[in-house]
């Protein structure tokens, strides 16, 4: 299936700021679910550092803006060819071993929740293959969890989404990272682009999931908002620990005032 | 009991050696003469400014750390083994840096548990795969040492990280040059004062491979309320190198550059004195206002060179400890010419009930911990203390380990009544760049209490100038 992304990400300020630096990860890796056909990241006005692979194997820009700006637009634009492999992550190249994604942070502490929902998933489970029992906890992490955007918000970590009963893809993949580690998977936030055949709806474009690893397999993609794993719908853009670290774009305004943030993703399949 | 210490100017067959150019000079000096030259030494002190505490100990940072004018001497021979010893460990600890954030061999042979390095909280993922220039990622590496025989030290830890303390090295060397003279003119005492030019060269020996020239070298600081930051400006105008704060520096598209007079800098290399946390809050702790935002970037991309490489403390955790003669075998297959004290890690049930059987033996330490606080000291401990801390070990094992109380070697020290034996300890600081390179001598730390065994500037100790003589 071939994607075309459009992502755009405008900040306004209220008064003229002194720049902005940010480290976009933006451009999605090759892996053998996905490559891209054309892509590119626009931000006018700004220098663009050279793209670099970390060990993640995500690509990494600096993108720094060094004058008096009261509005900043990044633009991505780009044309994907992707082929469902089941959620595996093949052919991706990374340094990164497996067990460092065994370590929580704020947003993935377990609460007493956490640690209850994993111990009734998995019980009489112990001897049950590693794919069976991620697959069980993403399931449970779903039930546990219905979906309702704008209860939980940016900072939310997976302890408060859980004593709120509700959440949204972010806190979906929170909360799957903190059970994988209770059952001693390695698991990492992901985010990328979700092309949302069945609604449409813009906001869950911009999307999330979790990836567990699973000895023999590797990693294994797990989106527990919908209740799958992804496949050729899904763009892949980077991993990280959590929500913050994995964010497509990290940035800061030099000489900060109010910002109002717009964002537009538009992903639609092309039609062969 | 004092007869059970190594004592470094006297054994069992009288004066040793290296301490022979020492004889009639402490004897002969009149009391009054003494008092004067300590209070001479005191202002020297107070007038450099070096008050900071060492080791980020805490405590008053006005306070000035003790001087005993009593210098502690090693003879060549002596320093020769040390100096292979200590060279051969700075070596293995890069080695491992070198590894660990690459094909993970050692990991690979069973030689050391994985979950002991990647699911180390030092162990950077921002790094994986990544390789600083020449592979080095502790430039400098302070090893901390003890004596308990003539031929016997122990290590008793490693810092990998950004070890402090050198300008106590220079500053006491300065002092004691300026009050005895003739004490040097008199003996061949090896100089330390070329570790400046050196750290400078095994600086810019890493400069990135895109830097073209005589490479930029800056000293990034958090700033003067650190207790260190005395040391900070001090290194920095001894290499005739920038002292900057993270404001002073900002990152343009895929290099980092110094705000000056006469207009942006670009910085090649920096050698900072800031923890990896603090270093980029696009990367790290996204409320840190130390550090330079996009610096990790411009790092991973090859535009400038951090020392020590962020991530270099997993090398020096605690718990890793145990591993480095191991290490030492493995990537340089050599006998490791330093020991390590036995130590029993808590989070093992065996050692664990060893410990707890014998914690009126031992020295009980928290993994994390640092300066001599939260540990037990055994045998100088009382019945309800080594209980309390027992309850402590239980409800948290695997945050301690334990070693034997060691022997601590003394050395002459001024007290009240004249001189006595006083342990101590020594940190030297090993520079790898395209060398590796060690100056003849160290900081030593002296326990000032009789008896102590506990030479933490916070807790009572003081420092003295450490000499390697030249000859034998």
């Amino acid at each position: 299936m071939i994607l075309t992304v459009y992502h755009k990400t405008s900040y306004e300020f209220a008064s003229p700021v002194g720049g902005i630096l940010q480290s976009h990860r933006l451009t999605p890796a090759k892996c053998e679910g996905q490559k891209v056909i054309e892509w590119h990241v626009d931000v006018p006005g700004a220098v663009m550092g050279e793209l670099f692979r970390d060990g993640a194997g995500d690509y990494i820009q600096t993108v720094s803006l060094r004058m008096p700006v009261t509005s900043i637009e990044v633009t991505v634009r780009g044309a994907i060819e992707t082929t469902d492999t089941s959620g595996i992550l093949r052919g991706h190249r990374e340094r990164v071993p497996p067990r460092a994604y065994m370590r929580g942070t704020l947003r993935t502490e377990p609460n007493r929740a956490i640690r209850d929902l994993v111990d009734e998933t998995l019980r009489g489970k112990a001897n049950a293959p590693e794919l069976e029992r991620a697959h069980l906890l993403a399931a449970a992490v779903a039930e546990a969890l219905p979906y309702k955007p704008g209860a939980t918000h940016a900072h939310t970590t997976a302890a408060e989404a859980m004593t709120e009963g509700v959440g949204v893809c972010q806190d979906h993949t929170h909360v799957l990272i903190a059970c994988a580690h209770l059952a001693n998977m390695p698991a990492r936030y992901v985010s990328g682009y979700l092309n949302a055949t069945d609604d449409g709806s813009p906001h869950e474009a911009s999307h999330a999931w979790a990836e567990i690893y699973v000895a023999g397999l590797g990693w294994v993609g797990f989106d527990a908002s919908n209740q799958c794993c992804p496949n050729e719908h899904y763009i892949r853009l980077g991993s990280g620990l959590d929500a913050e670290d994995a964010a497509p774009i990290r940035g800061l305004v030099l000489g900060g005032a109010e910002e109002t943030l717009d964002v537009t993703v538009v992903i639609e399949a092309q039609q062969q | 009991m004092a007869d059970t210490f190594f004592n470094e100017m006297y054994d069992q067959n009288g004066l040793r050696v290296p301490y022979r150019m020492l004889e009639g000079w402490y004897q002969n000096m009149p009391a009054e003469f003494r008092a004067v030259k300590q209070a001479e030494a005191e202002g020297l002190f107070r007038r450099y400014g070096i008050t900071f505490a060492v080791y980020g100990e805490g405590g008053d940072p006005d306070r000035l750390i003790p001087f005993d004018m009593f210098p502690r001497v090693f003879g060549a021979n002596e320093w020769r083994r040390l100096e292979r010893g200590i060279k051969q460990r700075a070596r293995a600890l890069n080695a491992f840096l070198s590894d660990v954030y690459d094909r993970g061999e050692i990991i690979r042979a069973g030689r050391i548990p994985a979950d002991l390095v990647y699911r180390n909280d030092a162990y950077e993922i921002a790094v994986a795969g990544f390789r600083p220039p020449l592979g080095v990622f502790s430039h400098i590496v302070g090893i901390d040492l003890v004596r308990t025989g003539a031929d016997q030290f122990y290590v008793l830890e490693d810092n990998c990280r950004t070890p402090s303390g050198v300008s106590y090295m220079l500053e006491n060397r300065e002092v004691m040059m300026r009050m005895f003279p003739h004490l040097f003119q008199k003996n061949r005492v090896a100089p330390v004062d070329g570790y400046a030019r050196l750290l400078k060269r095994t600086l810019a020996s890493v400069a990135p491979a895109k830097c073209d020239r005589d490479p930029n070298v800056v000293l990034l600081t958090p700033g003067h309320f650190n207790s260190a930051y005395y040391e900070h400006s001090f290194l920095a105008d001894l290499m005739g190198i920038e002292l900057v704060e993270g404001q002073d520096l900002f990152v343009d598209g895929d290099f980092c550059w110094m705000r000056t007079t006469e207009g942006p800098k670009k910085v090649d290399v920096i050698y900072r004195r800031i923890d990896d946390a603090y270093l980029d809050p696009l990367c790290f702790r996204p409320d840190s206002t130390l550090g330079v935002p996009g610096l990790m970037n411009v790092y991973r991309s090859g535009g400038v060179t951090i020392c020590s490489a962020p991530g270099a403390g997993v090398a020096d955790d605690k718990a890793i400890y145990t591993y480095v003669p191991e290490m030492i075998r493995f990537y340089l297959g050599e006998a490791p010419i330093l020991e390590n004290v036995p130590t029993w890690q808590c989070a093992k049930s065996d050692d664990l009930k060893y410990v707890q059987e014998n914690l009126a033996d031992l020295v009980v330490k928290e993994v994390h911990g640092s300066g001599g606080y939260g540990m037990l000291v055994g045998p100088k401990a009382d019945k309800a203390t080594i209980e309390t801390f027992a309850a402590k070990l239980a409800a948290n094992p695997s945050n301690y380990i334990a070693q034997p109380t060691l022997a601590l070697s003394t050395c002459p020290t001024f007290v009240e009544e004249g001189i006595a034996p006083r342990h101590v300890d020594l940190r030297p600081y090993c520079l790898v760049g395209r060398d590796v390179e060690l100056v003849p001598g160290g900081l030593t730390r002296v326990a000032l209490t009789e008896g102590s065994l506990v030479v933490n500037s916070s807790q009572g100790g003081g420092v003295k100038d450490t000499w390697v003589i030249a000859e034998e």
